[in-house]
Protein backbone atom coordinates (compact mmCIF):
# COMPACT_ATOMS: atom_id res chain seq x y z
CA UNK A 1 0.00 0.00 0.00
CA UNK A 2 1.47 3.33 -0.99
CA UNK A 3 1.08 6.73 0.60
CA UNK A 4 -1.55 9.32 -0.25
CA UNK A 5 -1.09 12.85 0.99
CA UNK A 6 -3.71 15.54 1.23
CA UNK A 7 -2.74 19.15 1.95
CA UNK A 8 -5.20 21.83 3.04
CA UNK A 9 -4.80 25.32 4.46
CA UNK A 10 -6.92 26.80 7.27
CA UNK A 11 -5.97 30.43 7.88
CA UNK A 12 -2.25 30.26 8.69
CA UNK A 13 -2.18 26.51 9.30
CA UNK A 14 -1.09 23.81 6.85
CA UNK A 15 -2.97 20.54 7.35
CA UNK A 16 -1.09 17.44 6.22
CA UNK A 17 -3.25 14.32 6.12
CA UNK A 18 -1.36 11.07 5.55
CA UNK A 19 -3.04 7.90 4.33
CA UNK A 20 -1.25 4.56 3.85
CA UNK A 21 2.34 3.57 4.58
CA UNK A 22 5.27 5.93 5.04
CA UNK A 23 8.67 4.35 4.42
CA UNK A 24 11.95 5.31 2.73
CA UNK A 25 10.40 4.85 -0.73
CA UNK A 26 7.63 7.37 0.02
CA UNK A 27 9.72 9.72 2.17
CA UNK A 28 11.43 11.74 -0.57
CA UNK A 29 8.23 12.49 -2.48
CA UNK A 30 6.48 13.48 0.73
CA UNK A 31 9.34 15.76 1.80
CA UNK A 32 9.39 17.58 -1.52
CA UNK A 33 5.62 18.08 -1.65
CA UNK A 34 5.50 19.16 1.98
CA UNK A 35 8.33 21.69 1.57
CA UNK A 36 6.55 23.18 -1.44
CA UNK A 37 3.38 23.64 0.62
CA UNK A 38 5.36 25.21 3.47
CA UNK A 39 6.77 27.77 1.07
CA UNK A 40 3.24 29.05 0.32
CA UNK A 41 2.50 32.53 1.48
CA UNK A 42 0.64 32.73 4.74
CA UNK A 43 1.41 29.24 6.01
CA UNK A 44 2.98 29.29 9.46
CA UNK A 45 1.93 26.36 11.62
CA UNK A 46 1.48 22.69 10.67
CA UNK A 47 -0.95 19.99 11.76
CA UNK A 48 -0.11 16.42 10.77
CA UNK A 49 -3.13 14.14 10.82
CA UNK A 50 -1.97 10.52 11.24
CA UNK A 51 -5.40 8.90 11.49
CA UNK A 52 -5.11 6.91 8.26
CA UNK A 53 -1.38 6.27 8.43
CA UNK A 54 -1.19 2.51 8.95
CA UNK A 55 2.59 2.11 8.93
CA UNK A 56 5.68 4.22 9.46
CA UNK A 57 9.36 3.46 9.99
CA UNK A 58 12.46 5.52 10.83
CA UNK A 59 12.49 7.07 7.35
CA UNK A 60 9.14 8.63 8.27
CA UNK A 61 10.58 9.85 11.55
CA UNK A 62 13.32 11.57 9.54
CA UNK A 63 10.75 13.45 7.44
CA UNK A 64 8.73 14.46 10.54
CA UNK A 65 11.83 15.68 12.36
CA UNK A 66 13.04 17.55 9.29
CA UNK A 67 9.76 19.48 8.92
CA UNK A 68 9.52 20.04 12.67
CA UNK A 69 12.94 21.71 12.62
CA UNK A 70 12.01 23.91 9.65
CA UNK A 71 8.74 25.03 11.26
CA UNK A 72 10.39 25.52 14.65
CA UNK A 73 13.23 27.57 13.12
CA UNK A 74 10.67 30.16 12.01
CA UNK A 75 9.20 30.32 15.51
CA UNK A 76 6.07 28.38 14.48
CA UNK A 77 4.44 25.20 15.73
CA UNK A 78 3.88 21.68 14.42
CA UNK A 79 1.21 19.55 16.09
CA UNK A 80 0.42 15.88 15.46
CA UNK A 81 -3.06 14.42 15.85
CA UNK A 82 -5.19 11.25 15.58
CA UNK A 83 -2.32 8.75 15.80
CA UNK A 84 -3.06 5.01 15.52
CA UNK A 85 -1.73 2.55 18.14
CA UNK A 86 0.60 0.96 15.54
CA UNK A 87 2.29 4.21 14.59
CA UNK A 88 2.25 5.50 18.16
CA UNK A 89 4.55 2.68 19.27
CA UNK A 90 7.33 3.99 17.03
CA UNK A 91 6.85 7.59 18.17
CA UNK A 92 6.83 6.55 21.85
CA UNK A 93 9.93 4.41 21.45
CA UNK A 94 11.91 7.13 19.73
CA UNK A 95 10.92 9.83 22.23
CA UNK A 96 9.26 12.04 19.60
CA UNK A 97 6.62 13.32 22.01
CA UNK A 98 9.30 14.88 24.17
CA UNK A 99 9.57 17.52 21.46
CA UNK A 100 6.38 17.33 19.37
CA UNK A 101 2.85 17.96 20.62
CA UNK A 102 0.16 15.32 20.13
CA UNK A 103 -3.57 15.92 20.43
CA UNK A 104 -6.64 13.73 19.86
CA UNK A 105 -8.01 15.19 16.64
CA UNK A 106 -7.80 17.94 14.03
CA UNK A 107 -10.35 20.13 15.82
CA UNK A 108 -8.25 20.15 19.01
CA UNK A 109 -5.10 20.86 17.01
CA UNK A 110 -6.74 23.79 15.20
CA UNK A 111 -8.01 25.13 18.49
CA UNK A 112 -4.54 24.89 19.99
CA UNK A 113 -3.16 26.92 17.08
CA UNK A 114 -5.87 29.55 17.44
CA UNK A 115 -8.02 28.60 14.43
CA UNK A 116 -11.74 28.46 15.25
CA UNK A 117 -12.89 24.85 14.85
CA UNK A 118 -16.23 25.89 13.32
CA UNK A 119 -14.30 26.89 10.21
CA UNK A 120 -12.99 23.43 9.51
CA UNK A 121 -14.56 21.25 6.91
CA UNK B 1 8.58 -27.83 13.05
CA UNK B 2 10.64 -25.22 11.28
CA UNK B 3 8.96 -23.38 8.46
CA UNK B 4 11.09 -21.11 6.32
CA UNK B 5 10.84 -18.82 3.32
CA UNK B 6 13.43 -16.95 1.31
CA UNK B 7 12.98 -13.91 -0.86
CA UNK B 8 15.55 -12.33 -3.13
CA UNK B 9 14.79 -8.99 -4.74
CA UNK B 10 16.43 -6.08 -6.54
CA UNK B 11 17.71 -3.21 -4.41
CA UNK B 12 15.00 -0.71 -5.33
CA UNK B 13 13.00 1.16 -2.72
CA UNK B 14 9.68 -0.06 -4.16
CA UNK B 15 10.59 -3.48 -2.78
CA UNK B 16 10.67 -2.27 0.84
CA UNK B 17 6.89 -2.67 1.05
CA UNK B 18 7.07 -6.02 -0.77
CA UNK B 19 9.48 -7.29 1.91
CA UNK B 20 7.23 -6.10 4.75
CA UNK B 21 4.04 -7.49 3.29
CA UNK B 22 5.62 -10.87 2.42
CA UNK B 23 7.03 -11.35 5.91
CA UNK B 24 3.74 -10.23 7.51
CA UNK B 25 1.79 -12.75 5.41
CA UNK B 26 4.23 -15.55 6.26
CA UNK B 27 4.28 -14.79 9.99
CA UNK B 28 0.47 -14.50 10.16
CA UNK B 29 0.31 -18.30 10.05
CA UNK B 30 1.10 -18.41 13.77
CA UNK B 31 -1.33 -15.65 14.76
CA UNK B 32 0.91 -12.88 16.10
CA UNK B 33 -0.74 -9.99 17.96
CA UNK B 34 -1.28 -6.74 16.04
CA UNK B 35 1.58 -5.22 18.01
CA UNK B 36 3.97 -8.08 17.20
CA UNK B 37 3.08 -7.92 13.54
CA UNK B 38 3.74 -4.16 13.45
CA UNK B 39 7.09 -4.67 15.20
CA UNK B 40 8.13 -7.32 12.67
CA UNK B 41 7.04 -5.21 9.69
CA UNK B 42 8.94 -2.23 11.09
CA UNK B 43 12.23 -4.09 11.60
CA UNK B 44 12.02 -5.66 8.13
CA UNK B 45 11.54 -2.19 6.70
CA UNK B 46 14.51 -0.84 8.68
CA UNK B 47 16.89 -3.62 7.68
CA UNK B 48 15.90 -3.64 4.01
CA UNK B 49 16.12 0.17 3.83
CA UNK B 50 19.62 -0.02 5.36
CA UNK B 51 20.66 -2.56 2.74
CA UNK B 52 19.41 -0.33 -0.09
CA UNK B 53 20.59 3.05 1.23
CA UNK B 54 23.78 2.15 3.07
CA UNK B 55 24.80 -1.27 1.75
CA UNK B 56 24.27 -0.45 -1.91
CA UNK B 57 24.24 3.37 -1.72
CA UNK B 58 20.99 3.33 -3.74
CA UNK B 59 22.50 1.38 -6.63
CA UNK B 60 19.36 -0.21 -8.03
CA UNK B 61 20.74 -3.31 -9.72
CA UNK B 62 21.95 -5.28 -6.72
CA UNK B 63 20.21 -8.00 -4.71
CA UNK B 64 18.82 -8.06 -1.19
CA UNK B 65 18.26 -11.49 0.39
CA UNK B 66 15.64 -12.04 3.06
CA UNK B 67 14.94 -15.22 4.99
CA UNK B 68 12.15 -15.60 7.51
CA UNK B 69 11.72 -18.69 9.65
CA UNK B 70 9.17 -19.74 12.23
CA UNK B 71 10.28 -22.31 14.77
CA UNK B 72 8.24 -23.09 17.89
CA UNK B 73 6.72 -19.63 17.98
CA UNK B 74 10.04 -17.90 17.45
CA UNK B 75 10.50 -15.67 14.42
CA UNK B 76 13.94 -15.50 12.85
CA UNK B 77 14.71 -12.88 10.22
CA UNK B 78 17.90 -12.68 8.17
CA UNK B 79 18.46 -9.72 5.87
CA UNK B 80 21.60 -9.78 3.80
CA UNK B 81 23.31 -7.57 1.26
CA UNK B 82 26.60 -7.85 -0.63
CA UNK B 83 27.23 -4.14 -0.42
CA UNK B 84 29.90 -1.94 1.06
CA UNK B 85 29.62 -3.16 4.66
CA UNK B 86 29.79 -1.21 7.93
CA UNK B 87 33.15 0.14 9.11
CA UNK B 88 32.23 0.38 12.78
CA UNK B 89 29.13 -1.48 13.97
CA UNK B 90 29.17 0.03 17.49
CA UNK B 91 29.00 3.56 16.09
CA UNK B 92 26.33 2.60 13.54
CA UNK B 93 24.16 1.21 16.35
CA UNK B 94 24.21 4.39 18.43
CA UNK B 95 20.78 6.06 18.64
CA UNK B 96 20.50 9.08 16.32
CA UNK B 97 23.78 8.28 14.56
CA UNK B 98 23.55 8.45 10.79
CA UNK B 99 26.26 8.27 8.16
CA UNK B 100 23.97 10.30 5.89
CA UNK B 101 22.74 13.36 7.80
CA UNK B 102 22.22 15.24 4.52
CA UNK B 103 19.59 12.66 3.51
CA UNK B 104 17.37 13.48 6.47
CA UNK B 105 17.80 10.09 8.09
CA UNK B 106 16.68 9.80 11.71
CA UNK B 107 19.50 7.48 12.78
CA UNK B 108 17.02 5.28 14.63
CA UNK B 109 17.13 2.12 12.47
CA UNK B 110 19.25 -0.15 14.68
CA UNK B 111 17.70 1.28 17.87
CA UNK B 112 14.26 0.31 16.55
CA UNK B 113 15.46 -3.18 15.59
CA UNK B 114 16.96 -3.71 19.05
CA UNK B 115 13.83 -2.47 20.79
CA UNK B 116 11.29 -4.38 18.75
CA UNK B 117 13.16 -7.72 18.59
CA UNK B 118 14.59 -9.96 21.34
CA UNK B 119 17.96 -10.31 19.69
CA UNK B 120 19.81 -8.54 16.88
CA UNK B 121 23.16 -9.75 15.52
CA UNK B 122 25.02 -7.74 12.93
CA UNK B 123 27.81 -9.25 10.89
CA UNK B 124 29.54 -6.96 8.45
CA UNK B 125 32.74 -6.70 6.51
CA UNK B 126 33.76 -3.64 4.50
CA UNK B 127 33.58 -4.44 0.80
CA UNK B 128 31.85 -7.78 1.37
CA UNK B 129 28.43 -6.97 2.80
CA UNK B 130 26.20 -6.99 5.85
CA UNK B 131 24.00 -9.65 7.41
CA UNK B 132 21.46 -8.81 10.08
CA UNK B 133 19.94 -11.69 12.04
CA UNK B 134 17.06 -10.96 14.39
CA UNK B 135 14.84 -13.16 16.53
CA UNK B 136 11.65 -12.62 18.44
CA UNK B 137 9.61 -15.07 20.51
CA UNK B 138 5.93 -14.35 20.15
CA UNK B 139 4.18 -13.74 23.48
CA UNK B 140 1.20 -16.01 22.82
CA UNK B 141 3.50 -18.96 22.23
CA UNK B 142 5.73 -17.98 25.14
CA UNK B 143 2.72 -18.17 27.48
CA UNK B 144 1.93 -21.68 26.24
CA UNK B 145 5.47 -22.85 26.97
CA UNK B 146 5.23 -21.91 30.67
Amino acid sequence: MSLQVNFAVRENVLLVRLNGELDHHEATTLREAWQKELANNGVEHVIVNLQKLSFMDSSGLGVMLGRYKEVQAKGNEMVLCSISPEVRRLFDMSGMFKIMKLVDDEASALEMLGVASCEMK
Amino acid sequence: MRNEMTLEFTSVSENESLARVSVAAFVSQINPTMEELTDIKTVVSEAVTNAIIHGYEEKNDEKVMLTCAIDDGEIELIIQDRGQGIENIDIAKEPLYTSKPEWERSGMGFTIMENFMDRVDITSEPGVGTTIRMTKQLTSTRALCN
